[in-house]
């Protein structure tokens, strides 16, 4: 699927400077080996073919079902896969042909918050040893200014700066998502992915680290790509959103008119789905329930890849996939059966 | 199927008080927990992580790890029997019999070197004493309930041959295998995609029209319980903070946590909010004496009375009980009668 980059204007109509982030047909497939000599049995298509131009301060959201590839296409767009083929460039630099020092240079700029905070802190090591490895790697700080950049970091994302001694099992869950924050901040990046920074959070909890986030976006003008399955928090935090099944983006378009409009039959059942918070609202209003699970990446079907769960599908899903189209204000589309 | 004061109680229980003694001092789980359950009422227990929902529920059949945990208190009437008193060997009869239970991680809840069919028949044999074909037509018409396609040709399946959706289906005709008259859900679609989670819902919903079980459905989402429970309750660091009906604890919550909960999660429609407004402050520390309103330290409208004392649950109005000193709806002290 292409979702033209050169026109996929609504990430460049709006906002006449360069992109930050562009993704030309980036793929990721990782081999299925079996037997004794491992030899290659199959492809998971993880990530097959998405495009898009990311402007800078315009996030991103990433919605999808589990195994739909949004981690893995961060991870990709980070490097730490190679993608298997495609080009992302950040800041008119081509990721996937630089050489790994030079790969490394540019790494405190993009950076990445990750879901289980009490996964991703080792828990062996102090707060403060754990938010200054970024700096001992990428950075001169020493001495007093390391320690002073260190509390400077802790004290941004809303935590004391006297914690510093403390290991990470001393806190809650919503403050150790905190200290991840301040590592990822400590490089002054420009780019940020969150990866479900709330999933593992308390309600009561979310809505604080989500607001942190924007405070410090406004402050230090960073740019999010924004994965996440909880679509309610997608549509607060991101300006754009995009929809992907197996691998490829079916939709992208702003939140506002994605939210409103949504004409991929999936978006539609994936919005449907959604259970409201209103007894009311939520017995009056349409749900569309999806048949089935998602097929699997090593065996995606023929044509459109969401035919075998869609209501609406007709043959000619089955032969060819569908391009996307042009919606107008930069909704883009990829059905047969949308005009 | 709204609730019906005629209607016959399930389960009564009265003052549950649970504690696990660790090595940082006593954690309060449950603090004098009451609530019935009737006939065919699906009641939602909501309440965010460590607030003791799950540990309560758990309490009633002793799921416990018993050291450390400690039942101190409370009865549980089940068929006019208090659970909370029977011994475990008598429970084992109950247990998977006349009370369902659905875990949240189809994964680790079944058993991945057995199979569905064994699994399935496992309860049957055990309960009914059926006989061992006749209790695989049994697992046959349950795994056809619960819409399990060819499910006569998945007996012989291990369980990791079934989706996550599957998995939990598979749990769901395990929990309903004896006819229960009550089935306890914890966090039963947590960990699933919310368009699998939608199919068990409906699912769920279907059952109930057919089967007329009551059922507990505890879960920290506030969304799923609004479109299936018939009674919601809130609880917060052991203690039931708000209970109501439905449409009147989202339409009017009247306790401070309630509200602010309420009022964290984004909207789906209409004008994107320029902040999302959050409580402020940590969840509580359980090793606390619970003897004022746990709550007061992050609620807005603390006041004097709250550090002192701890809110009982009383009614506010028909079919709304509220713990809190606070009048939220005419914003003053409220008055205890």
């Amino acid at each position: 699927m292409q979702l033209a980059y050169e026109k996929t204007p609504g990430m460049s109509d709006t906002n006449s400077s360069k992109p930050l982030l562009h993704l030309k047909n980036v793929k990721q497939h990782f081999p299925i080996t079996a037997g004794l000599l491992r030899r290659q049995a199959g492809t998971i298509k993880a990530v097959d073919g998405v495009n898009f131009d990311l402007m800078p301060q315009e996030n991103l959201g990433l919605v999808g079902e589990s195994g739909c590839g949004k981690t893995t296409l961060g991870r990709t767009i980070l490097h730490l896969y190679r993608p298997t083929e495609g080009q992302i460039l950040f800041k008119d630099v081509n990721l996937t042909q630089l050489k790994p020092s030079a790969l490394r240079a540019l790494r405190p700029k993009m950076q990445m918050i990750f879901q289980d905070p009490q996964d991703s802190l080792n828990p062996r090591m102090t707060v403060g040893s754990i938010i200054a490895e970024p700096l001992d790697e990428h950075s001169i700080l020493k001495g007093k200014d390391r320690s002073n950049r260190v509390e400077e970091l802790l004290d941004a994302v809303g935590l004391n700066p006297r914690y510093t001694n403390r290991y990470p099992h001393e806190f809650s869950g919503g403050q150790r998502q905190r200290i991840g924050i301040a590592r990822a901040l400590g490089l002054n990046p420009e780019f940020i992915i969150c990866d479900e920074p709330i999933a593992a959070l308390d309600v009561s909890i979310q809505a604080q680290v989500v607001n942190l986030l924007e405070d410090l976006q406004e402050k230090l003008g960073l740019t999010y790509l924004f994965i996440s399955h909880d679509l309610g928090m997608i549509r607060h935090i991101s300006k754009w959103v995009a929809v992907m099944y197996l691998g490829k983006i079916v939709e992208l378009g702003p939140a506002r008119e994605l939210y409103r409009r949504s004409q991929h039959p999936y978006t539609k059942a994936l919005l449907s789905a959604v259970p409201l918070h209103d007894p009311g609202r939520e017995t009056k209003r349409e749900r569309i329930i999806l048949t089935g699970d998602v097929p699997s990446p090593a065996n995606p079907p023929s044509g459109c890849p969401f035919r075998t769960r869609c209501p609406i599908a007709e043959i000619r899903c089955k032969s060819s996939m569908p391009e996307p189209k042009n919606l107008g204000l930069g909704h883009w589309v990829a059905c047969h059966l949308v005009d | 199927m709204l609730s019906n004061p005629d209607s016959d109680v399930v389960l009564s229980v009265t003052d549950v008080v649970t504690q696990f003694d660790t090595a940082d001092g006593r954690v309060h789980a449950v603090n004098g927990v009451s609530f019935d359950v009737q006939e065919g009422e699906l009641l939602g227990v909501v309440g965010e992580s460590g607030c003791g929902k799950t540990v309560t529920m758990m309490s009633l059949v002793k799921l416990l790890p018993m050291p450390p945990g400690k039942i101190v208190g409370g009865s549980a009437l089940f068929e006019g029997q208090d659970l909370i008193q029977t011994d475990i060997d008598a429970l084992k009869k109950i247990r998977g019999g006349k009370i369902g239970f659905i875990f949240q991680d189809p994964m680790t809840s079944l058993n991945p070197v057995l199979t569905v069919g064994y699994q399935l028949t496992e309860a049957l044999r055990l309960h009914k004493n059926s006989s061992k074909s006749a209790a695989r037509k049994r697992a046959v018409e349950l795994l056809e309930l619960v819409g399990i396609p060819m499910a006569k040709d998945r007996l012989d399946d291990y369980p990791h041959q079934f989706s996550g959706g599957m998995r939990q289906r598979v749990m769901i005709a395990i929990a309903l295998s004896c006819d229960p008259k009550l089935l306890i859900a914890d966090e039963p679609t947590t960990a699933l995609d919310v368009t699998i989670q939608a199919q068990i819902l409906d699912l769920i919903k279907m059952l109930r029209k057919e089967l007329g079980m009551a059922i507990i459905w505890v879960t920290h989402d506030l969304g799923v319980v609004a479109n299936l429970a018939d009674r919601v309750m809130v609880m917060y660091s052991g203690f039931i903070v708000e209970r109501a009906d439905v449409e009147k604890l989202y339409s009017t919550p009247k306790h401070p946590y309630t509200h602010a909960l309420l009022r964290t999660l984004p909207e789906m429609e209409g004008e994107r909010a320029q902040r999302l407004e959050s409580i402020e402050g940590q969840p509580p520390d359980q090793l606390k004496q619970p003897d004022s309103c746990p709550f007061s330290p992050r609620c807005t409208y603390s006041f004097e009375r709250c550090t002192k004392e701890n809110p009982f649950l009383e009614f506010v109005s028909e079919g709304h009980e509220v713990a809190c000193w606070w009048d939220l709806e005419n914003d003053r002290p409220r008055k205890v009668s």
